[in-house]
């Protein structure tokens, strides 16, 4: 198991599996929120579901809808269960305190050379934390 | 650490009331989570207060009552319960809306999605919000002073205060710029402060940067070379007006997500390159020459194969009146093709400016529409059957294809007037 300690961004704890991209997310205009999946042209999650994943990414990008678009995806039941990011933007951080999910950045080591698509991660957000195990599901950990 | 005024505690403790204490708590949370340490004072708010999309309108159907919106109270403020808002404390205009008032059958939505927009905008006035009901406030009656903190939605024209206006302000979102309505007050972080408005990433310009569609491609390079930081510019920059510096920002915050530039020599805070800088070591050089403005130009027609163009957009952000009496003089005396649609988009204070010019009855009169309000990547509206688009701003031929699903051509307006007039692209890589 791998520990990254980083900063508190939105309280609470969840987990679940990954989904990785070194890419900026995009908002409005770019995502699909009552489907909870990336739209975007020459996106690498193009198409990708982000719901109940735990997602993690280089930071937000595009358009002020950033915040809607995610708010809309917890209405949805489409939001990811946490967020683990590098690039601290008012887009994400409001993004994250609408969404109301466990969401952590500031990190010690980089979680996207640490994390891949499919680990399985428990995020906890008031202590900062993020556990990695490596070999996906596995149970709990 | 964030550290509270004691102006800031008493909305917080719920003195102004639930609605204040509410935005209170939400900016809190907001900027907790950017790390910031205080908040600053904003007179200045252009946001989209308690608009609904047909989704929202319908998951908050019959949730309002005498206590309260429902759209407002939860979602503008995230508020887990009703509450009654007050008026707006500060200048706040209202952004682009989801349909145009006048058109709407034209644009093809249903009377039912209208009348939700015309009780959501009737909302809005209720609370004091000045109905802008557009991306481009600065062409439309709100135009920051220098050094003025704002609360600002909508990426192009964020980019804009900050760079050509020298305004400050982030990226904010739907439901701070709806809890700064209420409060006066925004986390004072990123471009608030004069740190995080210095340079970072040099773009070495080696190509003649003159006309729309120059501005417009190497600001689709500029985003999406730097991301989120601050690129400064240099070399063959021709001095630009509103109409360049507007498609150059609307590009750069759509590829990546640039909040401020510097313009060497032309934009406020750039007199020259050092001062841009401020200090900072540009962490990158990129180059934009001839190769690089040759796969803009493909990288934003790679989604079109077929010339048969059947809907031209224009007015992305919306048209300024000198593109619109542009536009008005490449039709005049001409007419659209039969199989294709012209709909060019602008604020109604442009338009009203556009109507007493002739500008729209030109236009009209070659078979086009002229358009408030919204746009098609906004509105999720083109023509019915419309399968291939010609667009003259790099913003929407980023985002329509991915909204709609539709083949995009870029080009020059002149390219668009004409694809309107034949019905064929004909367009080409500037050079």
């Amino acid at each position: 198991m791998i520990v990254l300690r980083g900063r508190k961004v939105v309280g609470g704890r969840a987990e679940g599996e990954a989904l990785v991209t070194s890419m900026t997310v995009p908002g409005w205009g770019g995502v699909n929120p009552i489907k909870g999946v990336i739209t975007e042209t020459r996106h690498d999650l193009r198409g990708v579901s982000f719901a109940g994943k735990v997602l993690v990414f280089r930071g937000a990008k595009g358009s002020s809808g950033w915040s809607a678009m995610y708010h809309t995806t917890r209405l949805a039941g489409t939001a990811p269960v946490a967020l683990v990011f590098n690039e601290m933007t008012t887009k994400v951080a409001l993004g994250a305190v609408v969404m109301r999910v466990p969401s952590v950045t500031d990190f010690d080591q980089d979680p996207l050379s640490v994390i891949e698509t499919g680990d399985w991660v428990v995020v906890d957000g008031d202590c900062g934390l993020v556990e990695v195990r490596k070999n996906g599901r596995g149970g709990r950990l | 650490m964030l550290t509270l005024t004691d102006d800031e505690k008493a909305m917080l403790d719920g003195r102004h009331g639930k609605a204040r204490q509410k935005a209170m708590d939400l900016l809190v949370r907001y900027a907790e989570a950017l790390g910031a340490e205080r908040f600053v004072d904003t007179q200045n708010v252009a946001g989209v207060p308690g608009s609904a999309n047909a989704f929202l309108q319908n998951y908050y159907k019959d949730k309002s009552g005498p206590g309260g919106d429902a759209i407002f109270s939860f979602f503008d403020l995230d508020a887990d319960e009703l509450v009654e808002s007050p008026n707006a404390v500060v200048h706040t205009c209202h952004l682009q809306g989801g349909a145009d008032p006048l058109h709407w059958q034209t644009l093809g939505v249903s009377a039912e999605i209208v009348r939700g927009h015309e009780a959501r905008e009737s909302f809005a006035v209720s609370k004091g919000v000045e109905i802008l009901k557009t991306c481009t406030p600065y062409l439309a009656g709100n135009v920051p002073a220098f050094g003025e903190h704002l609360a600002w939605m909508e990426s192009s024209a964020v980019i804009y205060a900050n760079s050509v206006l020298g305004a400050r302000t982030n990226t904010e979102g739907r439901e701070s710029t709806s809890a700064a309505m209420l409060t006066g007050k925004i986390p004072d972080w990123g471009l608030h402060r004069d740190e995080p408005r210095r340079g970072t990433h040099r773009v070495d310009v080696r190509v003649p940067i003159g006309s729309v569609i120059d501005w417009g491609m190497l600001g689709y390079f500029t985003g999406d070379v730097v991301q989120e930081h601050i690129p400064v510019l240099t070399g063959a920059l021709q001095p630009p007006d509103i109409v360049r510096l507007k498609h150059f920002g609307a590009a750069a915050s759509s590829s990546g997500g640039v909040e401020m530039y510097h313009l060497a020599g032309i934009t406020p805070e750039a007199p020259d390159v050092d001062t841009a800088f401020g200090g900072n070591v540009p962490v990158e050089v990129f180059e934009y020459g001839a190769a690089q403005r040759r796969q803009v130009y493909d990288a934003l027609n790679a989604n079109a194969s077929d010339p048969a163009v059947d809907f031209v957009m224009l007015g992305c952000p919306h048209a300024a009146l000198e593109q619109l009496r542009e536009a008005a003089a490449l039709l005049d005396g001409r007419k659209i093709g039969g199989n294709t649609r012209l709909w060019i988009f602008t604020s109604r204070a442009v338009r009203t400016e556009a109507d007493a010019a002739g500008y729209t009855a030109a236009i009209t009169a070659a078979g086009g529409v002229v358009m408030t309000d919204t746009c098609s990547a906004f509105a999720q509206a083109v023509p019915q059957g419309a399968k291939v688009a010609a667009l003259d701003s790099a913003k929407q031929a980023h985002y329509l294809p991915a909204i709609l699903g539709l083949q995009a051509w870029f080009g020059t307006t002149r390219d668009c007037i004409e694809a309107a007039i034949t019905g064929r692209w004909n367009g080409a890589c500037p050079s």
